[in-house]
């Protein structure tokens, strides 16, 4: 297809952390956590890769919507081999509200300026969960869409087979390219970034554009009441043998 | 107010967590519609018109609906909205919804809702975020509030005896159909029941140590009956079993009467899976491992001396 690809990539508290919800249940608290790319997203970077030294691909863009600190991410994914970058500013107090159908906005606009042949974003972030944003770019741009995928094989010019994970198992489906494809957790590895090229993309290029400058209105749809900590689970007791266990069990009414 | 249900099904059979999305769409009030699309899918249409709270149900047949492509379900459930004017349009949590509903969302310019577990008034939602980590409360501003409702915080609705009318669904538009087209599927065939929908879970670790070992699970569950065997991530990671059996944040959300994790340690995203079961059994011989802070009862002991013992007692 040697054509462009447009990868998405999210800056996420890392996900070792263990998050903590603010005391006035705004959010979770971010200052001075470590952050970094997506999981999913790093997937997705690295896909491209593939497709690029498979020569599939000839040019990789990545784009990430925030403010200034998600240029950090897209170096990460320059390192890692993607060849240019697109930073769609999103100040500070308008990115805490910036909601995923706004994010799909951004991305199909900045997909066709760049007149790219394929999107691919990571399946979810595991900040909020929710598991839209490749699916609503794909809608905007009235493109197929390949969600949750664990394998994907390009045809000819115009077409992708794609093996996705679905509840039961495993479904292949056949796209006509341009498309959408999100990644699946088993895709592939992704790969470390090496000292050489994360000097290297120190150079490469990055541009900065506002969603006003791509014509998008990132305007909340939804309003965030309160963020909470779940109520927690109390630990139970230990039991000294399989005996005691069962005999608990059948007294709960459970076996 | 009145919702729209999007039916998960196979052609023949309902699938299990419709009947949540259905008791979801009843929290919110008013008419409850369920969309059945498909090929040859008139049994599951007759099964989703018996379902108790269901006003009617509008039924496309068609062939371009093998699969249940996105490119053509969502136009369909557009064209529906557009014709009844719907509040709310809604669908039980899973692999079939997460690919469709937010294609109709965007289609219809509206903010969808993942994963929501609770619906406080007809605009205002709970959802989980951060794997279970904290919850959100959500007001859509929306004119047509689209939400994924998660089955296992919803009871399922029950299926009666009266059947609803069975109406034709309004045409969607087909043009994103030459597109797409469903290869085939491979699903895991198994004889013991679902791991959504399983009264009984036994979830296996990276303490299993490799695949053949899962026997030990299977012969427990086999004893016990009526109980599904799963899998941490770190034991799909490993390539122990395949990641259909994946419980967690990454995988599937389950709630059963019975969780038993055997060698799990209880990573977060693990925690996030599973910790809305009713009683939660950990063996695992690391007495420090996580997992028994969410556990019910705890078992600290060689999973490989326990579990036999087990399924030799019961």
């Amino acid at each position: 297809m040697a054509a462009r690809v447009l990868v998405a990539c999210k800056r996420v508290i890392d996900y070792a952390v263990k998050i903590r919800v603010k005391p006035d249940k705004t959010g979770v608290v971010t200052d001075g956590v470590k952050h970094s790319m997506n999981p999913f997203d790093e997937i997705a970077v690295e896909e491209a890769i593939r497709l690029k030294e498979k020569k599939i691909c000839e040019e990789i863009i990545v784009v990430s919507c925030g403010p200034d600190k998600c240029q950090e991410t897209l170096r990460t994914a320059l390192a890692m081999g993607a060849d240019r970058a697109v930073h769609v500013n999103v100040k500070q107090g308008d990115y805490e509200k910036l909601q995923p159908l706004a994010v799909a906005k951004l991305l199909a606009k900045v997909a066709e300026k760049e007149s790219v042949k394929l999107v691919l974003v990571g399946k979810q972030a595991i900040d909020d969960d929710s598991n839209q944003t490749g699916q609503m770019t794909a809608a905007l741009l009235n493109w197929p869409q390949g969600m949750f995928a664990s394998e994907v094989t390009f045809s000819g010019d115009d077409s992708v087979e794609v093996v996705r994970e679905v509840d039961g198992g495993l479904e292949t489906v056949s796209l006509k390219m341009p498309a959408v494809l999100s990644a699946d957790l088993r895709l592939n590895e992704p790969r470390y970034a090496t000292l050489p090229n994360i000097m290297k993309a120190k150079k490469k290029p990055m541009v900065k554009l506002s969603p006003e400058e791509l014509g998008v209105d990132i305007k909340p749809h939804f309003e965030v009441v309160s963020v909470e900590a779940p109520t927690g689970r109390e630990a139970g007791s230990k039991v000294e043998s399989v005996d005691e266990l069962l005999s608990k069990l059948k007294e709960k009414g459970v076996l | 107010q009145s919702t729209l249900v999007l039916v998960e099904h196979t052609n023949e059979a309902l699938l299990p967590v419709t009947l949540n999305a259905v008791t979801a769409a009843r929290k919110v009030g008013g008419e409850t519609v369920a969309l059945v699309a498909g090929t040859q899918c008139a049994a599951a249409a007759k099964v989703v018109s018996k379902i108790d709270g269901i006003s009617k149900v509008l039924v496309a047949d068609h062939e371009s609906f093998k699969g249940f492509m996105p490119e053509v379900m969502a136009p369909l459930v557009v064209a529906a909205h557009k014709q009844f004017s719907f509040t709310h349009i809604t669908a039980g949590s899973g692999a079939f919804s997460k690919n469709i509903l937010p294609r109709v969302a965007a289609l219809l310019d509206v903010a969808p809702l993942s994963d929501v577990i609770e619906i406080k008034s007809p605009d205002t939602f709970v959802r989980t975020i951060y794997a279970g980590n904290a919850v959100c409360t959500i007001k859509s501003n929306d004119s047509v509030k689209i939400f994924i409702a998660r089955g296992t915080a919803f009871e399922p609705a029950e299926v009666g005896s009266s059947e609803v009318p069975v109406n034709e669904a309004p045409d969607g538009d087909m043009s994103l159909g030459s597109l797409s087209k469903w290869i085939g599927q491979s699903l895991s065939k198994s004889e013991r029941p679902e791991l959504a929908s399983a009264k009984r879970v036994i979830s296996g670790g990276r303490g299993m140590k490799n695949g053949d070992n899962f026997k030990l699970l299977y012969d427990l569950a086999d004893k016990i009956g009526d109980t599904a065997v799963g899998a941490s991530r770190a034991a799909v990671d490993a390539g122990f079993v395949a990641n259909d059996m994946q419980v967690g944040q990454t995988g599937k959300i389950v709630a059963p009467e019975l969780y038993i994790a055997v060698g799990i340690s209880g990573a977060i995203q693990h925690l996030a899976g599973m910790k809305d079961s009713k009683v939660i059994v950990a063996i695992n011989k690391d007495p420090e491992a996580p997992i028994f802070q969410v556990a019910d009862y705890g078992l600290v002991e060689d999973l490989f001396k326990a579990v036999p013992a087990m399924t030799e007692k019961l």
